[in-house]
C-alpha cells in the first residue's frame, strides 16, 4: 500500500526510514558508546566481574588523586594551541610557496606529500632516530659547525616542540587542502587588486584571506579535534627515546622525558587497558569529549561570525 | 511529547542501557567439567619470540603431546600481557586456554580479577604437593591473597656481569661485594672521553638502562614494600633513603647523572649487537642469566664472568643475594577445557624432565627442587651462578598487588625525578607516593 503523504504519522515514518542508515550509526558508533562511558564513570569495573555503583569515587580520583592528569591535560592543550597553530601557518606558507613556483612545483608537491603517506609509527620511529643527541645525524651535523645540538625528545623542554617538528614533516595532508583553496581564488580579483596598487601584503589580506577562510578554519577544526586525540606519535617517541626495554611483560609509564609527552589518550590507553581501570578511563574519555565539544562550538560559532561578516 | 514524559522517557532509556550494559559486562565463563583424556586442542599463549626460544617451546608441546596423545596444543608466540589481558576479558572461542607471562607483576591482577583460574583444586586433585615442588619465593610471586592462580616456569634470577679484562687492567682482583666497594670499583673502572662523554663506565646506575629498574637494584636492600594491611610503606622503610643515597653516589662517582645519561643514550638495543655490555661501553652490568647464552651466541671478543650484585655495608651477611622473577603460566578463566590445560600447566611447570630440559634450552633457571638438583641441568658455572641467587634465602622478588605492576611504575617514575635532582625533599616525596599507591590500590579494589 502507498504511503500518503496527507498522513502525518506515515510521513513522519518514511522520513525515519530514509533517516535509519544515520540514525543505526548514531545511534551505535555515538549514542551507545557516549551513554556507556557515562556509565561506567560510576561504576568500578575490571572488564572480568560484574559492574559495581560506585558513585562519584572515579570522579574524585581523577580529579584529585591522579597526580598525571594535570600534566596530560596540560600538554594536551598545549599540543593543541601550538602544534594545531604552528601546522597551519607552516601549511598554509607551504601552499602559497608552492603555488608560485613555476618550474618544477610538480617534484616540490611530490617531494612535500610523500612523508605524509608514511606510517605514523616507522615515521616517528625515524625521526627520533635522526634527533638521537647522542648518535643521531642532526646532532652530528650541528655539532660539525660548532653547534652543541638539543637533547630533542630526551629533554622535557624539547620533547614536545620535537614532536611539533615531526608533525611539520607530515605536512602533505594541510597543503594539498590549502593549494587547492588558493588555486581556487578567482584570478580576476588579484587583476583588480594590483590595478588598485595593492603589493603582496595587501593581496594576501584583503584578496587571499577572505577567500580561503572557510578553508582555514576548516583545517583549524579538524586540527584541534585531532590533536585532542593525539596518542601513536607522542607514545612511540617516548618509548623510542627512552631506550628502556626491560622485557614484554613490564609497563612503562608513557611520557617520557618527565611526562613532557603525555597525552590524555595515553593516559585513557594505561587506565582503561592496561590497568583495567575502566571508570577513571571513562571520567578522562569524558573530560575530553567536553573540552574537545567547547573548543569546537567555540570555534563554529566564531566561523559563522566570519561568515556572518563576509556576507 | 507532553513535558512528563520526556524524563521519564530519557530514565527509562538511560535505566535500559544500563541493563544492556551490565549484561554485557560479562565475558565468557569457563569450566573445570572436561575430560582430560578426551581428545582436545588447547590454546596456548605466551611471550617466547627468538627462533631459538620459539623452537624450545614447540619441542617442549611436542614432547607433551607424546605423553598426551589425545591432547593437540596450538601455540602462539610473542604475545604480551597486555594482548592476554585483553583476550581474557573479550572473553569468546579465539581466547586463549593456557597463558603464560613474563613478569610477576601483574599475578595479583590475575588472581584477584579472577581472569587466570585458581590451580589449588587441580593440584589437589591430581596430587600435586606446591610446597615439595616450588620453592617458597616462586610460590609468593605466583600467588595473590591465597590465591595460586599461577605457577612458575622457569625463573630469573639477577646478578652483576663484568668485564674481566677491564677488570685486570684497572687492577682490580675480584668483583665487589658491598656498596662502598661497589662505587670505588665503578670509579676506577671509567674512562671518560672528552669533557662530557665516556670511552666506558665502570656501571651504568640510571634507572632507564636496560634491566635497571629501580626495584632490581633496591632488592639488594631486601626492601618491604607493604605492610600488615597492605598499605604502602616506602617512607617508612628505612633502606629506602640508603638506596636512593647509594644510587646517587654511584652517578656521582662516575661523573653525575647528566653525563651518564647524554653517554646512555648513545647505547644500542638491549638485545641486539650493540648491547653496551657487549660492546664494552659498560664494565659491570646488572642482567639476567639469559645474558650469558646471549653473550656466548654474540661471541664476545673480551673475557666475562658473573657474580651477585653488591649488598649494602650493613647487611654483608646477605651477600649472594639477588632480585628474583620469572615467568608464570596459568589457566585462563574462560576456558571449558580445564583440566586438560592443567595437564599441559603441569607439565610445563612441574615435570622434571620437561623443566630442565627447557632450562637447558633458553637458559632460564629452572624453578622446582627437583629440577635444581638435576645432574642434566648445563653445567656451565656462569649459569649455576644464578641458581645460588635464586635459591638464596635473602634474595627478594616483587610483592604481588591487585592492580599488577602500577606501583612498581610509581616508583619507576619517582626514581627517575630522584636520580635527575629534581626530588628535593626525599621524604616528603615518599610520602607522596605511598599515598598514591595506596589511592592506585583502593581504586583497584573491588
Amino acid at each position: 500500500m502507498a504511503l500518503s503523504l496527507s498522513n502525518p504519522a506515515r510521513r513522519r515514518l518514511r522520513t525515519l526510514g530514509f533517516l535509519s542508515p544515520w540514525l543505526v550509526g548514531f545511534s551505535v558508533f555515538f549514542a551507545y558508546p557516549l551513554i556507556a562511558t557515562v556509565y561506567f564513570s560510576f561504576m568500578h569495573y575490571n572488564q572480568i566481574k560484574e559492574p559495581t555503583f560506585v558513585g562519584l569515587r572515579n570522579w574524585t580520583y581523577v580529579f584529585e588523586q591522579m597526580p598525571l592528569f594535570g600534566p596530560a591535560l596540560r600538554n594536551t592543550l598545549w599540543l593543541v594551541v601550538i602544534m594545531v597553530a604552528v601546522r597551519v601557518v607552516f601549511g598554509l606558507s607551504l601552499g602559497l610557496l608552492i603555488t608560485k613556483i613555476k618550474t618544477g612545483a610538480g617534484f616540490f608537491r611530490t617531494a612535500f606529500y610523500i612523508p605524509y603517506l608514511a606510517p605514523p609509527v616507522a615515521a616517528t620511529v625515524a625521526f627520533v632516530f635522526l634527533l638521537n643527541p647522542g648518535s643521531g645525524p642532526v646532532n652530528e651535523i650541528l655539532g660539525s659547525i660548532g653547534i652543541s645540538g638539543p637533547n630533542w625528545f630526551n629533554d622535557p623542554d624539547t620533547a614536545k616542540p620535537s614532536l611539533v617538528l615531526l608533525s611539520l614533516w607530515g605536512i602533505g595532508d594541510l597543503m594539498v587542502i590549502f593549494m587547492a583553496a588558493l588555486l581556487d581564488v578567482p584570478k580576476e580579483q588579484y587583476e583588480a587588486a594590483e590595478l588598485d596598487g595593492a603589493g603582496p601584503w595587501a593581496k594576501f589580506r584583503y584578496v587571499t584571506w577572505p577567500s580561503i577562510t572557510p578553508i582555514v578554519m576548516f583545517a583549524v577544526v579538524t586540527g584541534v579535534v585531532q590533536t585532542m586525540q593525539y596518542y601513536t606519535q607522542a607514545l612511540v617517541a617516548g618509548k623510542v627515546a627512552s631506550g628502556v626495554n626491560i622485557g614484554p611483560g613490564s609497563v612503562i609509564q608513557p611520557g617520557y622525558p618527565d611526562h613532557s609527552t603525555l597525552t590524555v589518550p595515553q593516559l585513557v590507553y594505561q587506565m582503561g587497558f592496561q590497568n583495567f581501570n575502566t571508570g577513571a578511563a571513562c571520567v578522562l574519555s569524558l573530560v575530553l569529549f567536553a573540552i574537545a565539544m567547547a573548543v569546537t562550538m567555540l570555534l563554529m560559532r566564531k566561523r559563522s561570525g566570519l561568515l556572518a561578516a563576509e556576507d | 511529547m507532553p513535558r512528563w514524559r520526556m524524563p521519564t522517557c530519557a530514565s527509562a532509556a538511560l535505566a535500559a542501557a544500563g541493563l544492556l550494559l551490565s549484561g554485557c559486562a560479562n565475558p565468557s565463563v569457563g569450566s573445570a567439567n572436561d575430560d582430560p583424556t578426551k581428545p582436545v586442542t588447547l590454546k596456548f599463549w605466551h611471550g617466547w619470540a627468538t627462533p631459538g626460544e620459539v623452537k624450545a617451546v614447540n619441542d617442549s608441546i611436542d614432547r607433551f603431546e607424546k605423553l598426551h596423545p589425545n591432547i593437540h596444543v596450538k601455540a602462539t608466540g610473542n604475545v604480551s600481557d597486555e594482548t592476554i589481558n585483553q583476550a581474557l576479558r573479550a572473553g569468546g572461542d579465539k581466547a586463549p586456554d593456557v597463558v603464560s607471562s613474563f613478569t610477576t607483576n601483574n599475578v595479583g591482577q590475575y588472581c584477584d580479577s579472577g581472569m587466570w583460574a585458581d590451580l589449588d583444586p587441580f593440584m589437589k586433585k591430581t596430587g600435586l604437593d606446591k610446597h615439595k615442588t616450588f620453592p617458597k619465593t616462586l610460590l609468593d610471586y605466583t600467588s595473590y591473597r591465597g590465591n595460586q592462580c599461577a605457577l612458575p616456569l622457569l625463573a630469573d634470577a639477577f646478578g652483576m656481569y663484568y668485564n674481566k679484562d677491564a677488570f685486570d687492567e684497572a687492577g682490580i682482583e675480584r668483583p665487589p661485594r658491598t656498596m662502598s666497594e661497589f662505587e670505588k670499583v665503578a670509579e676506577k673502572l671509567t674512562v671518560r672521553s672528552g669533557k662530557s662523554s665516556y670511552k666506558r663506565v665502570g656501571f651504568m646506575p640510571n634507572f632507564r638502562f636496560y634491566q635497571n629498574s629501580p626495584d632490581r637494584l633496591f632488592a639488594q636492600w631486601g626492601p618491604k614494600y607493604f605492610d600488615a594491611d597492605g598499605d604502602s610503606r616506602l617512607a617508612d622503610e628505612p633502606s629506602t633513603y640508603k638506596f636512593f643515597k647509594t644510587a646517587t653516589r654511584l652517578a656521582d662517582a662516575q661523573g653525575g647523572f647528566d653525563d651518564l645519561e647524554r653517554f646512555r643514550m648513545t647505547f644500542g638495543d638491549e638485545m641486539s649487537s650493540q648491547n653496551a655490555f657487549l660492546t664494552q661501553k659498560v664494565a659491570m652490568h646488572l642482567d639476567g642469566e639469559w645474558r650469558g647464552l646471549m653473550l656466548n651466541e654474540a661471541k664476545a671478543d673480551f673475557n666475562w664472568d658473573v657474580a651477585p650484585l653488591p649488598v649494602p655495608d650493613d647487611q654483608a651477611d646477605t651477600y649472594g643475594r639477588g632480585f628474583i622473577t620469572g615467568t608464570v603460566a596459568g589457566i585462563a578463566h574462560s576456558s571449558k577445557h580445564q583440566n586438560a590445560a592443567w595437564e599441559l600447566v603441569r607439565f610445563l611447570t612441574a615435570d622434571t624432565k620437561q623443566v630442565v630440559h627447557f632450562a637447558n634450552d633458553i637458559h632460564n633457571v629452572p624453578s622446582t627442587f627437583a629440577a635444581l638438583k638435576s645432574p642434566d641441568l648445563d653445567a656451565d658455572p656462569t649459569f649455576r651462578t644464578f641458581f645460588d641467587i635464586l635459591e638464596n634465602k635473602h634474595s627478594k622478588a616483587l610483592p604481588p598487588s591487585v592492580n599488577g605492576g602500577a606501583y612498581v611504575v610509581s616508583l619507576g617514575d619517582f626514581a627517575y625525578g630522584v636520580e635527575a635532582g629534581r626530588t628535593r625533599d626525599l621524604r616528603k616525596g615518599l610520602k607522596k607516593l605511598d599515598e598514591q599507591i595506596d589511592a592506585d590500590t583502593l581504586q583497584s579494589k573491588s
